[in-house]
């Protein structure tokens, strides 16, 4: 018991990697003479094993799901991007799409009345648009929810949407001429097709 | 491993929350042991570790990456355990010990369907006999013990995790060790 306290120290020095060259020498040749402290070391050196040993627990197999569980649900706008990032090309394609679709159910919703695209020549009662006897409308007439009666001559397309082509009896038939197309639009989803084609016609008529 | 963990973190810290299940995975083990060490029950050391790696991952944007997440980790989990020691209610638990009795648990009054062979029955005994040792040391020098022996902390590991200066962890590692050597000696 009369050995100084610093070769105790040396010892936890020992077990915690601290110890210096000199020291770990001085403490070995100290541990040679002095059998106090020899077994002062090997009780230690056997606590050492005896915490290493890990605790004879188990952790439970579900253990890492059940912290899943837990956690605070996942931002969605996080997972959409995370899906996005994953599909650029797609990604395109739809912002392209939902931009196209938007703003073709805009202008079709845009009024329920009557517009006509052309003014002159042309008479318009309540939702009808005529075209009197004798008148020639040059260039393509567009018609938007409204029938209309040619009794005149339309030197162009006519388009009508959302209306019919009608007689001045009420029949649908014409008494007047249309030199080109005509093209019947009621419903949204060929209105939608239309604006799409015309779109497209823009864009690559210049 | 470093590199795989720092990048899930990355992944994690961008949102991937799946990310985080590779990193409970990794170190549930050891933070788990943790706790146990810390408080000697088995269904408060999980709770412990479930709700260390919970707060994690909310506070997942204060972990600096140039640090070692095990230890960022594990200091999460001492200070849960030293929290829960502190407010210990009186729970119920299979494992806690009957009244009035010595060492027996509560499992001991349920019946045993596979009695354990020999050997492990030893080991497991030992076992507890360590961790009970470890019980009894006050709080501050358990934790310093735990950390040292569950994952081989250095040191200065040791000091960053709890936030004590390293003169005081040295003589607390000592202390400690002095004090479980005379509790172990007779073993």
């Amino acid at each position: 018991m009369s050995c100084p306290k610093r070769y105790i120290e040396m010892m936890h020095k020992y077990l915690d990697h601290e110890i210096t060259k000199e020291e770990e020498t001085e403490l070995k040749d100290h541990l040679m003479k002095c059998e106090v402290c020899q077994l002062h070391f090997h009780e230690l050196k056997r606590t050492e094993t005896l915490l290493e040993s890990p605790p004879h627990v188990q952790v439970s197999p579900n253990f890492t799901e059940q912290v899943m569980n837990k956690l605070p649900k996942e931002k969605k706008s996080i997972s959409y991007k995370k899906w996005l990032k994953g599909h650029p090309i797609f990604t395109a394609a739809a912002i392209f799409f939902i931009l196209m679709l938007t703003s073709a159910f805009s202008l079709w919703s845009q009024d329920g009345q009557l517009t006509v695209s052309k003014q002159q020549g042309i008479v318009i009662e309540d939702d009808t648009v005529i075209i009197p006897e004798g008148k020639v409308v040059t260039g393509d007439l567009v018609v938007k929810n409204g029938d209309v009666i040619v009794e005149g001559k339309i030197e162009g397309d006519l388009v009508l949407i959302n209306g019919n082509l009608i007689s001045s009896n009420g029949l649908l038939a014409s008494a007047g001429e249309v030199t080109g197309q005509i093209e019947q639009v009621n419903q949204i989803f060929e209105w939608v097709w239309y604006h799409t084609k015309e779109t497209f016609r823009s864009i690559f008529s210049f | 491993m470093e590199t795989i963990i720092k990048q899930k973190i990355r992944q994690v810290k961008q949102g991937d929350q799946s990310a985080f299940e590779d990193i409970v995975n990794f170190y549930q083990k050891k933070v788990f042991q943790v706790c146990y060490r810390m408080l000697g029950n088995i269904h408060e050391a999980e709770d412990m570790a479930q709700e260390a790696f919970v707060r994690a991952y909310t506070n997942i944007h204060s972990f600096d990456e140039k640090r070692k997440f095990s230890t960022w980790l594990y200091r999460i989990a001492t200070n849960l355990s030293i929290d829960r020691i502190r407010k210990k209610k009186p729970d119920y638990f299979l494992d806690a010990e009957v009244k009035g009795t010595e060492g027996l648990t509560m499992y001991s009054q349920l019946s045993d369907q596979n009695p354990l062979p020999d050997e492990e029955m030893e080991s497991l005994e030992l076992q507890s006999y360590i961790q009970k040792k470890i019980l009894s040391l006050p709080e501050k020098y358990r934790s310093i013990i735990t950390l040292r022996y569950v994952d081989d902390l250095s040191l200065q590991e040791i000091s960053e995790v709890l936030d004590i200066p390293m003169g005081t962890v040295k003589t607390r590692i000592h202390r400690g060790r002095e004090a479980l050597r005379k509790k172990l000696r007779d073993l």
